[in-house]
């Protein structure tokens, strides 16, 4: 069986083909050029312009025609609206046109089950942390549960927003990244509730500080504190779920520093640390469609009717049916 | 000295019957942050446990801290982790029990400590009392969003972790938090604004 999943839930458009075996045969993800923050009708405009080339490159790439695919899966949520629904609507009209079946899935739960794919992580933690979510779950009879989670901004949104308010550029992630490795600590808040998170405070405090003092040491001082949140967070959560694998999902895990407090963090525990390759960390294609797969083998089934997006879409609202 | 258990943030060591909690440097964070949280969360803990007891919260008894050591000495209390038992109860005991739990952290409310971990894992019970125990990420703060924000971390790990008797015990839980807090309703009230905010709720 061969799954398109289409995904593009921000400011990427990625389309994978997939199949029941877990081979990925095409994931080819567009990335729209950022100067600000996303705009969801531009994003929105973005997607409808570059689906067409986009899923005829991955066509190309897999080296299958659309009388292959057995399968249409789609990212329903949660994200930006006007995104979902354009990519609802190039789900929908593949799935009229050639009569295929189609499966809208939940962007969050398809991160871990790519992670797990490719990965061979069985029954690992996940931290979750990207632009628009930061989230730590474990699958716990049926559902993946959220044990820890920001309260208000995501990861990547704190440092992104950083960049942008001192101009540093876009995408911020990696400019920090770099500017981080000549900086020293200044103390910025910290702030960790039971196992969830906040970083609007240390957004705040860390465009003030970098009135005060250099750039390169806000960088650095924001990375650590951001990360080391994170990571204590995740550390409590592989403490009180007793899981012994933790795996990494998301564009922000890409960040070298993060990956090594978390393997320190893991070694600690004696847990294992599983990173998957870089093209299935961010947002991506393969990922939906690899979701898509195990859903519908699993029994499960859309009418048309019942692909209508969802903005606002828990982790721990998914059944998992196929685990 | 026996290592009687080993937390995310600490080791706990049981010698001559008292309890040693001692807060483990993290290779992961820099020394800097590192040492600050270790002392800040040791000194906090300790201030709060008697604090919280003296507004009618059970607690251990501190009875010695050492910030270099980063360690706080207090009596052994010998009882389950109500996260352990949930599952064993009654629904009359499950009831009886959250609105005791309710009860008890709306005493903390009133004298304006947050405990900053609310969860089963940091409570016992021991002879049919509930202690409330690590309040390392406590704090005095007399704000509505910092009692909401409390109100909310509980609600959120019944639901991770007790998901099969979540609504049993959170309509138990909040029962005994009104009982004994007349603004409750207010702080009540303010968990779900918070909620309401944050990235991940579902459209209701």
């Amino acid at each position: 069986m061969i799954c398109l999943g289409i995904e593009g839930t921000a400011e990427k458009l990625g389309v994978g083909i997939v199949t029941s075996d877990g081979e990925i045969l095409a994931n080819i993800t567009k990335h729209m050029p950022l100067r600000e923050g996303i705009h969801p009708r531009e994003a929105a405009q973005h997607h409808a312009q570059n689906i067409k080339p986009l899923l005829k490159k991955a066509l190309e790439k897999a080296g299958v025609s659309l009388d292959e695919v057995d399968l249409i899966a789609f990212s329903r949520g949660p994200g930006l609206g006007p995104c979902l629904r354009v990519v609802a609507v190039a789900a929908r009209a593949l799935a009229l046109k050639y009569r295929l079946p189609i499966l809208g899935v939940n962007h969050c739960v398809a991160h871990i089950e790519i992670g797990r794919l490719t990965t061979g992580a069985e029954d690992p933690l996940t931290v979750y942390a990207s632009g628009g979510n930061t989230q730590v779950t474990a699958y716990v009879e049926g559902r993946y549960r959220v044990f820890g989670e920001t309260l208000d901004i995501a990861l990547g949104n704190c440092i992104d927003q950083f960049a942008r308010e001192l101009e540093l550029g876009a995408p911020g992630g990696p400019i920090v990244e770099k500017l981080a490795r000549n900086g020293s600590y200044v103390e910025l808040p910290y702030v960790v509730k039971g196992m969830d998170l906040s970083y609007s405070g240390l957004l705040t405090a860390a465009v003030k500080k970098a009135k005060e003092v250099s750039v390169a040491d806000v960088c650095f001082s924001l990375q650590e504190t951001a990360f080391a949140m994170l990571v204590e967070v995740a550390e409590r959560a592989l403490a009180h779920t007793e899981k012994e694998e933790v795996l990494i999902a998301g564009g922000v895990v890409v960040n070298r520093r993060l990956q090594e407090m978390l393997r320190s963090m893991c070694a600690e525990h004696g847990a294992a640390f599983f990173a998957p390759p870089r093209d299935v960390l961010g947002d991506n294609g393969a990922m939906i469609a690899w979701l898509g797969i195990l859903s519908h083998n699993s029994g499960m089934k859309q009418s048309l009717e019942d692909t209508h997006v969802i903005q606002r879409w828990r982790t721990d609202e998914v059944e998992v049916l196929w685990r | 000295m026996e290592i009687i258990a080993k937390g995310a943030e600490a080791n706990l060591y049981l010698e001559n019957g008292v309890v040693i909690k001692e807060r483990i440097r993290k290779e992961y964070r820099i020394p800097e942050i590192d040492e600050t949280l270790r002392s800040m969360r040791t000194k906090r803990e300790a201030k709060l446990l008697s604090l919280a007891r003296r507004a009618g919260v059970p607690t251990p008894v501190v009875l010695d801290v050492d910030t270099k050591r980063k360690s706080i000495t207090m009596n052994y209390i010998d009882g389950e982790k109500v996260k352990y038992i949930v599952d064993t109860l009654s629904k009359e005991e499950l009831n009886r029990l959250f609105s005791e739990i309710g009860s008890l952290a709306a005493k903390l409310h009133r004298s304006h400590i947050i405990h900053g971990d609310m969860t089963t894992s940091n409570m016992l019970l021991s002879r049919g009392r509930v202690f409330f125990i690590d309040f390392g990420l406590g704090e005095v703060n007399p704000s509505l969003e910092a009692k909401g924000t409390d109100l909310l971390v509980f609600r959120k790990s019944v639901r991770s972790t007790h998901f099969r008797r979540e609504k049993e015990i959170l309509k138990a839980f909040f029962a005994g938090y009104r009982s004994e807090y007349p603004d409750g309703e207010e702080v009540i009230e303010r968990m779900k604004r918070i909620e309401r905010r944050g990235r991940y709720v579902s459209a209701r």
